[in-house]
């Protein structure tokens, strides 16, 4: 099943407009899953032993899986994976994912910047968890 | 800081003590390019669910022929699998030295000329872009050109990683 996705138009948007959230929920099986896929089979993001034995408050979710649920924000809005042609972020926090439960991760897209002349739009993403931020500078630019 | 590390930390963390954590000298280095990296459909689907996307052009080969790409497209932080392999080359090079047991993953940046597809037979060209110290820590900035079987450029990886200082 497809459906058609209508490109958003450039000058409808504006700066500080909000243009999705998403919730998501990371769990053990994601992060197993994460480092099947990604080839990350660091320890300390499925083993709690490990995680204590290095320091941690617990079995952490791999930075990059962070990285890479958050943009799809921005990739859902624009309706298309190919057009994040510049994406950056910095890791602040450690997304700490318990065991049953795991950890709900809340990411909030915004426009950051327009540039009319590139066709391109920044969408500035906001990713929490328990209240605090575990991006910094977190930035996509997707072409329109 | 977030500490997403590399699998040799767990392996290495108690094995190591006072010592330097990465030599300086190698700012500039540049690795010679990996072995090609061949994207598969399966792949591409494997590490989309990974990382939540419903993006059709990452699961549907139709979607993403109507959507103008050759075949199914990666998701854009997908680089980092083929990023990874020229890591591990760093990681294995005793001149640079770095204590992987004190990394800590500090930012991340995809550049991309155009998106990865399937299809794509990729190697990876690493340079140790900077190495910088800040106090007892290290900061040391990766840059992986990315290209095409053909050498075009496809994508740069620019990742900064802390190495902690000895305590």
């Amino acid at each position: 099943m497809m459906t058609m996705h209508t490109l958003p138009k450039l000058i409808e948007l504006e700066v500080g407009q909000v243009i999705g959230a998403t919730e998501f929920l990371l769990t053990r099986d994601s992060l197993v899953r994460y480092a099947g896929a990604s080839g990350d089979f660091n320890q300390i993001h499925y083993r709690d032993d490990v995680a204590a034995a290095v320091g941690l408050p617990g079995v952490l979710a791999h930075g990059m899986l962070t990285m890479g649920a958050a943009v799809q924000v921005a990739v859902d809005w624009v309706g298309d994976a190919g057009r994040v042609i510049d994406y950056q972020v910095r890791f602040t926090k450690p997304v700490v994912v318990h065991p049953t439960d795991g950890a709900v991760l809340i990411v909030t897209g915004t426009i950051g910047a327009i540039d009319a002349e590139a066709n391109t739009v920044r969408i500035d993403l906001e990713a929490v968890f328990e209240d605090a931020k575990v991006l910094g500078k977190a930035q996509a630019v997707v072409r329109l | 800081m977030h500490k997403k590390l590399f699998s040799l930390f767990v392996e290495t963390s108690n094995m190591r003590k006072t010592r330097r954590v990465v030599n300086i000298n190698v700012q500039g280095k540049k690795y010679s390019r990996t072995a090609t990296y061949s994207v598969g459909r399966e792949k591409i689907r494997e590490f989309a669910h990974a990382v939540k996307s419903t993006s059709p052009v990452s699961f549907d080969v139709f979607a993403a022929q109507t959507a103008g790409y050759a075949d199914l497209v990666a998701p854009p932080t997908f680089a980092v699998v083929v990023q990874e392999r020229s890591l591990a080359t760093v990681l294995a090079d005793p001149e640079a030295d770095i204590d992987f047991s004190r990394v800590v993953h500090g930012d991340q940046r995809f550049v991309h000329v155009r998106p990865i597809v399937a299809g794509d037979e990729l190697t990876s060209e690493l340079t140790v872009a900077s190495v910088k110290t800040l106090g007892a820590h290290s900061m040391v900035t990766f840059e992986t050109q990315i290209f095409d079987e053909t050498g075009e450029l496809v994508c740069t990886a620019i990742s900064t990683l802390v190495v902690r200082g000895g305590e």
